[in-house]
């Protein structure tokens, strides 16, 4: 799969780590440290290579290129690359791992996920109060309930 | 079983060293493809390296597939303890309790492959037993053991399937699975004979081999 432009993505830096619930409605580049959950339905979220990310994720797409502690969810694909470390179950429509790729888990091909997950989020998305608010202000957002540390 | 105390090298060692991938026939696997190639959904256990190939297959065909690199796993220095006699051992104890470990989850395809040749002495028995409880009745395992004339320097493979009776073997080595551990070529820790073999899946219904023509004997095993 082609590298999605990750300029067009919110960034989480090298430096950053963050503990808690991460939501939002936009593609999300992370970098640095993610510990809880990370909610991005609808969206790709892509690890980068100096990702160290301990959370059950839920995206539409997720690109793993550095670690991964936790379940993907992905409505429609599941990458990782060779530098991907994952432990953790993946449930996706399609999936691809590179050579190299460190993989513990279970992968569960579920051809009909994106319909059943419309259905399933939709009304989670209208109560978010962070997805709705952004929404309002006509932009997009990601949010995190938490308290982002800078690392250094 | 009989433990190896000289060195010396082979063909396949240098083929090895080389990083080429080679292709073998398997006829166990020949035998097990009718199984992978049923419509109904399997919940397969891989406990080899990563292998996109396999996942791709697998999940091609509908089934469920786990991924676990046992012998990866077995090299974390935390598992290190000393015995009664103070000398270094591995805890098997905990070894179990953090792997092989899937709530729910009953096999009807366990890939062993070679796993069993290169894993510390002391895990073997209670892996394969874990694994007779994960498998479901009727279920099948597949493993490969060596041959006396393979030599101690065996190079240790990870398993691909390419389809019908085909596999592409490729050198592994510690280090390779990125969870730490030391770097280093994986040994071959001992040669099973027949009987061994036997008396290691003696809880499983039936067995079945295959000998292969590079100093390999694959096994087939149902519960």
């Amino acid at each position: 799969m082609e590298t999605p432009k990750t300029a067009e993505f919110a960034h989480i830096g090298k430096s950053v780590i963050i503990k808690g619930e991460l939501s939002g409605s936009e593609d999300l580049y992370v970098d640095g440290q993610v510990e809880g959950s990370i909610e991005l339905a609808g969206n790709r979220l892509i690890i980068g290579p100096h990702g160290q990310v301990r959370a059950n994720v839920n995206a539409k797409g997720v690109i793993v290129q550095g670690k991964l502690d936790g379940n993907i969810r992905a409505s429609e694909r599941a990458e990782l690359t060779k530098s991907a470390i994952a432990v953790g179950d993946i449930i996706t429509q399609r999936v691809a791992i590179e050579e190299g790729a460190y993989f513990k888990g279970k992968v569960d091909i579920q051809k009909d996920m994106a319909k059943t997950d419309v259905a399933k989020t939709a009304p989670a998305a209208s109560s978010s109060a962070a997805a709705s608010s952004a929404s309002a202000a006509g932009g997009s957002t990601v949010a995190a309930k938490t308290n982002p540390t800078d690392g250094k | 079983m009989k433990f190896f105390g000289s060195t010396n090298s082979t063909a396949q060692d240098s083929a090895a060293a080389q990083g080429a991938k080679l292709t073998r026939r398997s006829s166990s696997l020949a035998q097990l493809i009718n199984t992978l190639e049923s419509e109904e959904t399997l919940c397969i256990l891989d406990l080899g390296s990563t292998s996109p190939a396999n996942i791709r297959y697998c999940t091609e065909r509908g089934h469920k597939i786990y991924s676990d690199d046992l012998l990866i796993s077995s090299t974390d220095p935390s598992l290190v303890i000393k015995d009664e006699a103070g000398k270094p051992a591995l805890d098997s104890k905990r070894f179990l309790d953090e792997n092989l470990v899937y709530p729910g989850a009953q096999f009807d395809i366990v890939l062993c492959w070679n796993l069993a040749d290169y894993l510390d002495e002391s895990l073997v028995k209670p892996v394969i037993g874990r694994l007779w409880s994960l498998l479901k009745p009727g279920g099948m395992l597949l493993a490969f053991f060596h041959t006396q004339e393979a030599g101690p320097d065996a190079p240790c493979y990870r398993y691909h399937i390419v389809g019908g009776d085909t596999l592409e073997m490729q050198h592994i080595a510690r280090g390779d699975g990125k969870k730490g551990g030391p770097a280093g070529k994986f040994r071959l820790q001992r040669v099973f004979n027949n009987r061994n073999i036997e008396n290691l899946f003696r809880d499983f219904a039936s067995i079945k081999f295959f000998l292969a023509r590079d100093n390999v004997r694959e096994v087939l095993v149902v519960r």
